[in-house]
Parts: C-alpha cells; sequence; structure tokens
C-alpha cells in the first residue's frame, strides 16, 4: 500500500523519534526499522529519510555524530536528546487524538 | 577493521553516482559521505539476498531517489549552502585547511607590517596629515613591497627572485625622493605620486605571476585578481569610514577628540592594512565567490555606451562644441581608462572559444563612440594647446590619451575582426594583456623623467 505524500512527511517525524528512541542508529538502520515495523508497507524514498535526519538536528531533537561502522566506514550516528523525547510523546498524543477521531468516526460509519 | 572494498566494477560504479552527488551544491561532503554509506549498506544487503551486482547497484540507486529530489529536499533544509561562504572548515581537506590557515596569518602579519611601514616615516618627522606631498609620494612604496612579498611567499618564489624584485622598489624610492621637488604644490610630485603606483604594480603583478609572466592567461589573472581587489577595497574602505566615523563620535560623547589619533594611526595604518586583507581575501575567495568586476563590467557597459552615442548625438544635434577648460583633457582620459577597463574585464570573464554576441557588438560599439568622442576632444584641445601651454600634467595626460587611445583602436580592429569571424577572441586577450606593460612604462618615464624635463615644477 502506498501513503500519500502529506501523510508520509508528516508521519516522518515521530517514526524517527520513536525508533531513536529505543537506542542510537544510523540512516540504513532506522529505514530498515521503518520496513520491519511497517511489515513493508511503509516505504519511504531513501534518500528523503536524511534531510528529515538534519532537520531533526537542527531542531536539537536528536544529536549526531561521527563513529565507525562495523565494515571500518566512517558513518554518522544519530541518538534522541532530551527535547526529542519530550517532543516524541507531544506527537504521540496529537496522533493519539486523530486516531481515536478516526476510530469513531469510522466505527459510526461501519454501524450505519 | 579497515574498510572493505567492493568489487572494482562496483567502486566505479559508486565513484561516479558520488561525482553525481557532488555537483549539487546543496549537498556537501559530509552527506554525501552518509548517503554513500546508505548506499554501501543496501547494495550489501541486496547482494546478501541473492541480486547480482549490477541489479543491487541499480536497485539502491533507485531506491535513494532521483538526484533532482534529493537536492531538492537537501536544499530545502539547507537553504544556507546555496549562498556561497568563505569559512575556512568544513568541505575542506586537513591539509587544505592548513594552507588556508598559514596564508591567513602570513596575510595578517603583513598586513600589519605594511600598517607599521605606513607610520615608519613619523620617525623622521613626517606626519601622515602633514601637508607636503612626502607621504603621497611614498605610500606605494610603503604598501606594495608588503604585497609583492606576500606572492613571493605563497608562490615560493626563492630568494634570489624575491631580492631582484627589491630593486624596483628601490630605483622607485630614489626617484621618489631625490629630487628637489618645489614646495608641497609642486606638479611633478603630485606626477611622481599618481604614477609611481602604476608602475609598481607591475612589480606586484610579476611577484603574482611568480616567473610566468610572459604568459598571457597568466596575466589576465592578475587583471581579474586586481578587479577584484579594487572591489574588496572600496567595500573594506566603506566599513573603515564607517569603524572611524564611530570612534570619532564614541570619543566625542566622552570629551575626547579622537581625531588626531584617526588621522595620524587609524587612517593610514588602515589604508596600507586592508591592502593586503583585500589580496588575502581575493585568493583566498577566488574559487568560490563569482568574480565582481565583470558582472560590474555586464551591468555599465550598455549603460555606458547609451550615455556616448547620446553624447555624439547631442553633439551633433545641437552643434556646441566641447567647452576647453584647463582639466579637460584629465576627464576624457579617465573615460578612455573606463572603456579599458571594461572592455579588460569583460574579456576577463568571456569564454574564448564562444562565437561573437550581441555583448560582443556592443563592446564594438561601446569602444568605437568612445573613440569618436575622445577624437573631438583632442581635436578641440589642439586647437587651444598653444594657449594654455605645455604643463607637465597636461603633457602626461596627453601621453596617456594617446597611449589609451592605441590600446581602444587596435581593440576596435580586432572586436571588428572576431566579429566577421576572421580573427578568434583569443587576439583580443592577447592583445590586452601585451599592452599592461606599456601603461607602467610611460608610468615609469613620467616618474623618473618629467621632474627635471619640467624643473621641478
Amino acid at each position: 500500500m502506498d501513503l500519500g505524500k502529506d501523510l508520509v512527511a508528516a508521519s516522518a517525524t515521530p517514526l524517527v523519534l520513536a525508533i531513536l528512541a529505543e537506542g542510537e542508529s544510523y540512516g540504513y538502520a532506522i529505514l530498515k526499522r521503518v520496513a520491519e515495523l511497517s511489515g513493508g508497507h511503509l516505504q519511504w524514498t531513501d534518500g528523503m529519510l536524511y534531510p528529515v535526519l538534519h532537520r531533526l538536528e537542527r531542531q536539537r531533537l536528536v544529536a549526531a555524530k561521527w563513529g565507525t561502522a562495523e565494515n571500518g566506514r566512517r558513518r554518522r550516528y544519530y541518538r534522541i536528546t532530551k527535547g526529542g523525547r519530550a517532543e516524541l510523546a507531544a506527537q504521540r498524543r496529537q496522533w493519539q487524538v486523530v486516531d481515536e477521531t478516526l476510530r469513531v468516526i469510522w466505527m459510526k460509519a461501519q454501524l450505519a | 577493521m579497515t574498510a572493505t572494498p567492493m568489487p572494482a566494477p562496483m567502486e566505479d560504479q559508486i565513484a561516479q553516482w558520488r561525482q553525481f552527488l557532488r555537483r549539487r551544491r546543496a549537498i556537501d561532503s559530509g552527506d554525501i559521505e552518509e548517503l554513500e554509506d546508505h548506499l554501501r549498506s543496501q547494495v550489501t544487503m541486496l547482494s546478501d539476498a541473492g541480486l547480482a551486482g549490477d541489479e543491487a547497484f541499480l536497485v539502491a540507486v533507485k531506491r535513494m531517489g532521483s538526484l533532482d529530489e534529493l537536492s531538492r529536499e537537501f536544499a530545502r533544509e539547507h537553504s544556507d549552502r546555496l549562498w556561497k561562504q568563505l569559512v575556512i572548515g568544513d568541505g575542506y581537506s586537513a591539509t587544505a585547511q592548513a594552507t588556508l590557515r598559514s596564508d591567513a596569518f602570513v596575510a595578517l602579519g603583513l598586513a600589519v607590517a605594511a600598517a607599521l611601514s605606513m607610520k615608519a616615516p613619523a620617525l623622521f618627522g613626517h606626519q601622515f596629515d602633514e601637508q607636503a606631498t612626502f607621504y603621497p609620494r611614498n605610500v606605494s612604496l610603503l604598501i606594495l613591497p608588503h604585497l609583492a612579498g606576500y606572492f613571493a611567499w605563497k608562490r615560493g618564489l626563492g630568494v634570489m627572485r624575491t631580492l631582484l624584485l627589491v630593486l624596483p622598489f628601490a630605483v622607485g624610492a630614489l626617484f621618489a625622493n631625490i629630487y628637489p621637488f618645489s614646495g608641497p604644490r609642486s606638479n611633478t610630485a603630485m606626477l611622481t605620486a599618481l604614477h609611481l603606483p602604476i608602475a609598481l604594480w607591475l612589480v606586484v603583478g610579476v611577484s603574482y605571476a611568480a616567473g610566468l609572466w610572459f604568459r598571457g592567461n597568466v596575466r589576465m589573472d592578475f587583471v581579474r585578481f586586481s578587479g577584484e581587489l579594487f572591489i574588496y577595497y572600496v567595500l573594506l574602505a566603506l566599513g573603515g569610514g564607517v569603524f572611524i566615523m564611530f570612534t570619532v563620535l564614541m570619543f566625542n560623547a566622552i570629551g575626547i577628540n579622537a581625531e588626531r589619533f584617526v588621522g595620524e594611526w587609524l587612517l593610514p595604518c588602515g589604508i596600507a592594512g586592508a591592502v593586503l586583507v583585500a589580496s588575502w581575501l581575493v585568493e583566498a575567495k577566488q574559487s568560490v565567490i563569482e568574480n565582481m568586476a565583470p558582472v560590474l563590467t555586464r551591468v555599465f557597459t550598455p549603460f555606458f555606451t547609451v550615455l556616448l552615442l547620446a553624447f555624439l548625438a547631442t553633439m551633433a544635434w545641437t552643434g556646441n562644441p566641447i567647452d576647453v577648460q584647463r582639466n579637460v583633457l584629465i576627464a576624457f582620459d579617465l573615460l578612455l581608462v573606463l572603456v579599458v577597463g571594461l572592455v579588460l574585464y569583460a574579456a576577463s570573464a568571456r569564454d574564448l572559444n564562444a562565437p561573437p554576441n550581441l555583448f560582443d557588438r556592443l563592446q564594438v560599439l561601446l569602444i568605437v563612440s568612445a573613440l569618436l568622442v575622445d577624437t573631438l576632444a583632442l581635436v578641440a584641445i589642439a586647437a587651444r594647446i598653444s594657449e594654455f601651454g605645455f604643463t607637465p600634467n597636461r603633457v602626461a595626460a596627453l601621453g596617456e590619451n594617446i597611449i589609451l587611445f592605441v590600446n581602444l583602436a587596435w581593440s576596435a580592429v580586432v572586436y571588428a575582426r572576431f566579429l566577421t569571424g576572421s580573427a578568434s577572441f583569443a587576439v583580443l586577450e592577447r592583445w590586452q594583456t601585451a599592452y599592461l606593460p606599456i601603461y607602467s612604462a610611460w608610468a615609469t618615464f613620467v616618474v623618473i623623467a618629467f621632474p627635471p624635463l619640467f624643473s621641478f615644477i
């Protein structure tokens, strides 16, 4: 299933923050985790993740540093900051509101 | 653990892909590294899943997204990168950074040295704001050796060649100071002050070229450098003016008159130091920021062409002759200097192999109308030259007028041949660069021969 562009964009921030809340990670692993969590339904264009990560870094929701990958290459690792956790909590509440509202209306639609 | 390379064809493909990314300004070297790491991880995963090398690479690249889209997304996040910045840091290798830093260090050191040399004559009782012509005559001698020294150091000129550069400065110092000029209003002293910098600028050029002075393209680089230096210097001077204004105003507010300090220290030291700082900036940013002089040339060439044509048309229509006043020749000299500058800087930014375009036709029109205007002025002046007499200023101005006229006249011929397709643009460039020493030769002649010829008046 292909998600609309706007929905992908809107869900990117909470998804990335939530994955980083599980622990430090890097671009490729984050995408793999997204695919895994969504059962392959949520497909991003790979490159687009990086501008999102850089935006989150600029907003100080995540912190980044260069490290070394297991294959010896330089790799950029990201971890969530305190501000990022707060943002994640806020986003979570917002998504819950949206989710609950939709649930109610869809329940009614089903009943009708 | 060291990085495990992929098979050679794969490495080539990745290198090519990296090249494509590098052309996108919004994506910097760190991003490329990050994206490459991603691509490699993806390729490895796909290969492990059973895809052949080529297929794995193609799928990984496709998943990465189109370069245009990617670059657009990066640009949205990093719009600042679309503005080229002069920063010594990201994107340079460690050795490049070290070079840039030592460069800055030497340039600043020489700027301080130049500022101190400006104050050295104070030890012998000369003040910068004094009435005598000592400073005007010597200012280029106090500053330009430092600039020549900077290039000698930067280009690794060697001791022998550097010492050879000292010679023309010594000769300049000799002729600027041995003549018994007749007081602070001496015309020939002022001519020396005006011409010595032009004569010595050639020495700076020779040190800039570092032994390649006889190559046209290196001379053209020096022309570009000079134009950018002028622009940077004007900008620094504007900033310096604001700085001086605040210095005076603020100390005035607490009842202290800072004007003496400004006149005797800030101004002379700033004038000298800014030459070195501006030169360093031009050198450091030459590959980072677009050259400004050719841009200004493009903007103003049409305006000056229209001005000259309108002037000629108005003269023809009203029949008003040129009102020959004492300094009219200097005004027309400056006009020719300006037109030569426009031709030179248009040439400096031109692709030598491009075919003639509208701008080239405009240039020819500019040159021809400038020559016409100048001819009219010369005719008007010649009629009254006996009445005015041959003062040193007038002879110098006339000599300059002839030199510039010859330059432009031949430029017009070469340009016309270029437009008709019988000569390449390189001929014009060669003519312009070959002509450069003539300006300095004439300036040298004025400095050395004029004072005795006109008995130091």
